[in-house]
């Protein structure tokens, strides 16, 4: 009879396997998902994981796998230093709304006004709005022991409302018919997030990802935040007895979250989506949960998983256009993923051992 | 503004409308949490029980199996979580992230080409005499069947935990597992069978919302009703009766903020429907200094290593 031992240390061959598991069985049981819904599934799958990069139009897709990849990526990195030390920021959806406002009011206020330090402002009021959104439940969390899981999602549905409220009403385009969205900072030249490399999707917020995954490198393995982080989500005891005040840890996690994913707000909605309007958002924010995850919650490994995520999102829509593949099964396909690396996970903390049937 | 237009019966009535899928989802998380499990999938299930609910409704003409359906569809994916979390032994937040996220996806999915559709009406109370008094029949007696149907499930919910030895082995599994296994009982099958139980009742929930509430389907309609119930439970402080409390006393927040839209109130639109969200919030805070009631084993990882 099968039996699970639990390992005295966990397998360092399925920390880095567990990924790869997990996206083949995702494959296969997403190709028979599309099989279900009377798609070929070697297309879908081909058309979604291979055109994107190699087909004859791919020199359109590639930049956007930076394009995609970028707020991911800062997302993530933000999420997982807290997720490391066991704080559960789910509301990033939320801080990368609130980004996105105060970043786009900063650009807005100062309209029609060319000047070079509306860019920069506007990166600072970014990282500020979200870095404010996610003090809420941080300070909330320290100072009344309140769930910081369910507060942060509440303030999503929050910040959602406030986004429709701000389109519709204080950041509508006087100039736009009526319609609601604000004006299009694209074609504000001091505002607009523009490519740095025309053509190549390297735009400042590729950057800032960068520079966050090199920062969060850094912070976890050479500083001693980065040591606390990780003291604390392995062995919290230990943590204690060493002298780690959790509640600073709170307000500095959920913080730096809030701020990373207040810039991805900022950088998308300065540059790639151009305006704030009613449907800005599309699910970044959870994705890039799956996306910590998915990466080991390692800065590296979430670089490498953000790639992987933007090329579902490219080749998603390229498959929604080509075969009629609805929205949602790309949203599907993601969950999909984070279900089968937590249970293909189970092999790096236990392994199966044959033993004799013992009386229950 | 014109608050006149505001009637107080109806608003009792919708008041009961708007809580049931609440209770439902809530006290069906009450029971998973009472086992131990933290299972944050709950908006998930509901919004899968609502579609399910939805397709088997719209497609046989019977609501009544349509919330059948959605019980199991909710099951079904409560179903997925239990394999994750007690056979894989996988995290329990992650996990329950990842059944939302999945959820709303396989709901989106199968919800196709049902937009714009009316389900079958739902078969209403009707007891002469009763039903027809002035304004108590209006309130209390007129409702669809599964208003009841939920006071029903929260009465035996709390029957059971308190008064049967079922409801005490739920209990100790969830207050220590580690002592519930040396006592012989089945912990990861005491808890499979709560998970399934509450993925079921959230599933239910999710069904009312897309039949009976709104009712028409649309993707992610539950927005946010799942994580409320998670906040209810917390609220409640792990006890039925005040799920219930805590059910209406949101319903009623609900339907207020819904009423005063209505009415024309001057506060923007976007800022009344902020307010069960807001509410939500300030409860857990004042709720939150008091956390002794917490089943002590709840969202631990549970290994019988002996």
């Amino acid at each position: 009879m099968l039996k699970l031992e639990k390992r005295p240390q966990p397998s360092q061959a399925w920390v880095y396997l567990a990924p790869l598991v997990a996206v083949i069985a995702t494959m296969i049981a997403g190709g028979a998902l599309f099989a279900a819904l009377g798609k070929d599934p070697l297309v879908a799958i081909r058309t979604i994981f291979w055109d994107p990069l190699f087909s004859e139009f791919a020199f359109y897709y590639r930049p956007q796998l930076l394009v995609k990849g970028a707020p991911l990526v800062l997302i993530a990195i933000g999420l997982s230093l807290g997720f490391r030390a066991g704080i559960w920021n789910i509301g990033a959806e939320g801080q990368y709304i609130v980004g996105a406002l105060t970043g786009a009011g900063v650009g807005l206020a100062f309209y029609p006004l060319e000047g070079w330090f509306v860019f920069p402002l506007m990166v600072m009021a970014g990282a500020l709005g979200g870095w404010a959104w996610a003090m809420i439940p941080a300070v909330l969390k320290v100072k009344f022991g309140t769930n910081e899981i369910l507060v942060s999602l509440m303030l999503v549905y929050v910040a959602e409302q406030l986004l429709a409220s701000m389109s519709l009403g204080l950041m509508k385009n006087p100039q736009g018919f009526g319609f609601p969205g604000s004006r299009n900072l694209q074609q504000y030249p001091s505002a607009h997030n523009a490519e740095l490399i025309a053509g190549s999707g390297m735009h400042s917020g590729v950057v800032a990802a960068l520079i966050a995954v090199i920062f969060a490198y850094v912070l976890l393995t050479r500083h001693i935040l980065g040591f606390h982080i990780r003291l604390t989500g392995e062995a919290p005891r230990a943590a204690r007895f060493a002298g780690v005040n959790p509640g600073r840890l709170v307000l500095i996690c959920l913080g730096l979250a809030g701020a990373m994913a207040g810039l991805a707000g900022m950088f998308e909605v300065s540059g790639p989506a151009g305006r704030v309007s009613i449907d800005f958002n599309v699910g970044y924010g959870f994705t890039a949960i799956i996306m910590a995850f998915l990466g080991r919650l390692h800065p590296l490994g979430i670089l490498l998983a953000g790639l992987l995520m933007a090329l579902t999102y490219i080749g998603g829509e390229i498959a929604q256009s080509r075969l009629g593949l609805p929205a949602a099964a790309i949203q599907m396909f993601q969950g999909m993923l984070l279900f089968f690396l937590l249970a293909v996970d189970l092999m790096t903390n236990y392994r199966l051992r044959l033993t004799q049937r013992e009386v229950a | 503004m014109d608050l006149s237009s505001i009637n107080p019966v109806l608003l009792l009535a919708s008041l009961m409308v708007a809580a049931t899928p609440l209770l439902l989802a809530a006290v069906g998380e009450l029971v998973v949490e009472k086992a131990g499990v933290l299972n944050l999938g709950v908006e998930g299930m509901m919004i899968t029980g609502a579609i399910c609910g939805f397709a088997i409704a719209v497609n046989t003409g019977n609501p009544l199996l349509g919330v059948a359906a959605a019980a199991g569809g909710g099951a079904t994916l409560a179903l997925l979580f239990a394999l994750l979390t007690q056979l894989a032994l996988a995290n329990q937040v992650a996990s329950g992230l990842g059944l939302t996220l999945f959820g709303l996806g396989l709901s989106a999915l199968i919800g196709q080409g049902y937009q714009g559709i009316r389900p079958p009406s739902f078969p209403r109370l009707n007891i002469p005499g009763l039903s027809d008094m002035p304004v108590l029949g209006r309130i209390l007696f007129s409702h669809d069947l599964m208003v009841y149907f939920g006071l029903i499930i929260v009465t035996a919910v709390w029957f059971m935990l308190k008064y049967t030895r079922a409801g005490l082995i739920l209990r100790a599994v969830g207050e220590n597992h580690e002592a519930a296994h040396a006592l012989g009982y089945k912990v990861k099958r005491i808890r499979i069978m709560a998970i399934m139980f509450g993925g079921a009742c959230a599933g239910m929930g999710g069904a009312y919302i897309s039949l009976i509430r709104v009712p028409q389907w649309t993707e992610g309609m539950t927005a946010g009703i799942g994580w409320i119930a998670l906040a209810l439970v917390v609220f409640a402080s792990w006890k039925p009766w005040r799920v219930l409390l805590g059910a209406y006393l949101f319903g009623g927040v609900t339907v207020i903020q819904l009423n005063l839209q209505a009415a024309g109130v001057a506060i923007p639109v976007e800022y009344l429907a902020m307010s069960p969200y807001l509410i939500t919030i300030l409860v857990l805070v004042i709720m939150s200094a008091d956390k002794s009631r917490a089943p002590a084993s709840l969202g631990r990882v549970f290994h019988a290593s002996r």
